[in-house]
């Protein structure tokens, strides 16, 4: 009975909490797609800088806590650059560069996994790298890798708590505010694990149809 | 139309091709045969680079394809290949296979780029098959869609990379039935293939390459029906 009067009581926080979240997992989602695909379009690239750099990026970004990246980003960069984010910006950074990581890892392997012979009947068509990219290689990628992008979306929901940690009002920080007006220590940690769960279940679920579509394509 | 001077190919350590020099005329069908990993294939993937030769110099319409700085996708524009495993793509449907590179590469209006791809369906006996799949198609009819879409974008020369050998045997026939209407119809080809048969009914030229050389060439009747060297009479005696 708590929990729903609870929630009732002060849904407000809840759904303002909410609507951080999700704004922040959009944010992380599509801002880590794009980056991530620029990613490994670098670490395929011919310049051996180039790889270099992307190499760099995935190892950094994936060898290092984010609660570390989310600090260095709010607070170092305003002390040593003088460049202040506001706590939404840095968490929408931090979330981004930290997916697009494991998202580069992702598509590198979907790229990798489709055959030579599809990039060699497209180069013998008089189509460029970038062509063959774009309109043979990487859209048949992203299909066999659909279900590990749907688990990283899933995971940036749930890393998407770790902002709270600047004073963003998502649902994580909600929580902990209510745990202080109520005195209650238990119950309002119980909602917003309820709230993450109907998110990322909602998401995978999504997801699963979205699949099943595009194998329907594939008339297999 | 095609000259090869020198061609050298080296996989590391491995010498593939020990020094090729070839003269294909246009309307030329000129059919290469020999032992698996004499390097018949390595040879066809020179010439429109797919694999960079290691040395020597290919041209192709007086132009040398394998100067420094030539734009070789141009020249691809011009040399259709048909590969062993067909290489559809998979994701899209027949006729965005056959349009894609025209639209794409040549800027061809999508209409014309459609009634032309209609039209190769056609002689290639598969226009009901239009809006389907590959993976709904036989492997025969597969073959024959990757040779309607290298001459969707009306190539000069087209390369064949043993385009039979992954069929099964009751497929083999309309392939090279297709094949065989293209060399009537003058086009210069580079077959790679084991289907004798064939090679002595449609090639103007046969090459009997061995240990990444050219060891014979000649006519069909020549090469088949008198060889000179003893790898030749070997080979020909396992295959025949």
């Amino acid at each position: 009975m708590e929990f729903f009067t609870i929630f009732w009581e002060y849904r407000s926080y809840f759904f303002t909490g909410l609507q951080y979240t999700l704004l922040l997992a959009a944010l992380g989602v599509l801002f880590g797609f794009i980056l991530g695909l620029i990613i490994t379009l670098l670490r395929m690239a011919p310049w051996g800088i180039l790889r270099f750099i992307g190499h760099a990026w995935v190892e950094f970004l994936r060898g290092t806590p984010m609660l570390v990246q989310l600090f260095i980003i709010h607070y170092g960069f305003a002390n040593a650059f003088d460049l202040n984010f506001s706590p939404i910006q840095s968490g929408a950074i931090t979330l981004s560069i930290n997916s697009s990581a494991y998202l580069a890892e992702i598509f590198r392997a979907g790229i990798q996994g489709v055959d030579r012979g599809q990039g060699e009947a497209a180069r013998s068509l008089g189509m460029t790298r970038g062509m063959s990219m774009r309109f043979i290689i990487i859209p048949q990628a992203i299909k066999s890798v659909l279900p590990a992008i749907g688990n990283e979306f899933v995971t940036i929901i749930k890393e998407s708590s770790i902002v709270s940690f600047i004073g963003i009002t998502e649902l994580m920080f909600q929580s902990g505010a209510v745990v202080g007006i109520t005195y209650n220590g238990m119950t309002p940690y119980l909602i917003v694990a309820v709230m993450y769960f109907i998110l990322t279940f909602t998401l995978s679920r999504i997801l699963g149809l979205f699949e099943r579509k595009l194998k329907a394509s594939d008339h297999r | 139309m095609i000259t090869v001077k020198n061609l050298h190919k080296k996989f590391g350590q491995l010498h593939i091709l020990k020094g090729i020099d070839l003269e294909i005329s246009q309307g030329e069908v000129v059919v290469v045969i020999g032992p698996s990993g004499s390097g018949k294939s390595t040879f066809l993937r020179c010439l429109n680079r797919l694999e960079e030769p290691t040395e020597g110099e290919i041209t192709f319409e007086g132009k040398s394809i394998t100067a420094r700085g030539h734009n070789i996708n141009q020249t691809r524009e011009k040399m259709g290949m048909v590969f062993q495993q067909f290489n559809l793509f998979p994701h899209k449907s027949v006729i965005d296979n056959i349009t894609l590179a025209p639209i794409r590469v040549k800027k061809m209006e999508k209409a014309r780029a459609v009634s032309l791809a209609v039209e190769l369906l056609r002689t290639v006996g598969l226009e009901d098959k239009l809006n389907a799949y590959p993976s709904q198609l036989s492997g025969g009819q597969k073959q024959r869609i990757a040779i309607a879409r290298a001459l969707a974008m009306e190539p000069h020369v087209m390369l064949f990379d043993e385009p039979t050998s992954a069929l099964d045997p009751e497929m083999v026939g309309e392939v090279l039935d297709v094949m065989k209407k293209l060399a009537d119809k003058g086009m210069t080809m580079v077959i790679v293939t084991h289907e004798m048969g064939f090679a002595r009914e449609v090639g103007d030229r046969i090459i009997f390459m061995d240990q990444g050389q050219i060891v014979e060439q000649g006519t069909p009747q020549e090469v088949f029906g008198a060889p000179k060297h003893q790898r030749t009479q070997d080979f020909l005696s396992k295959v025949l």
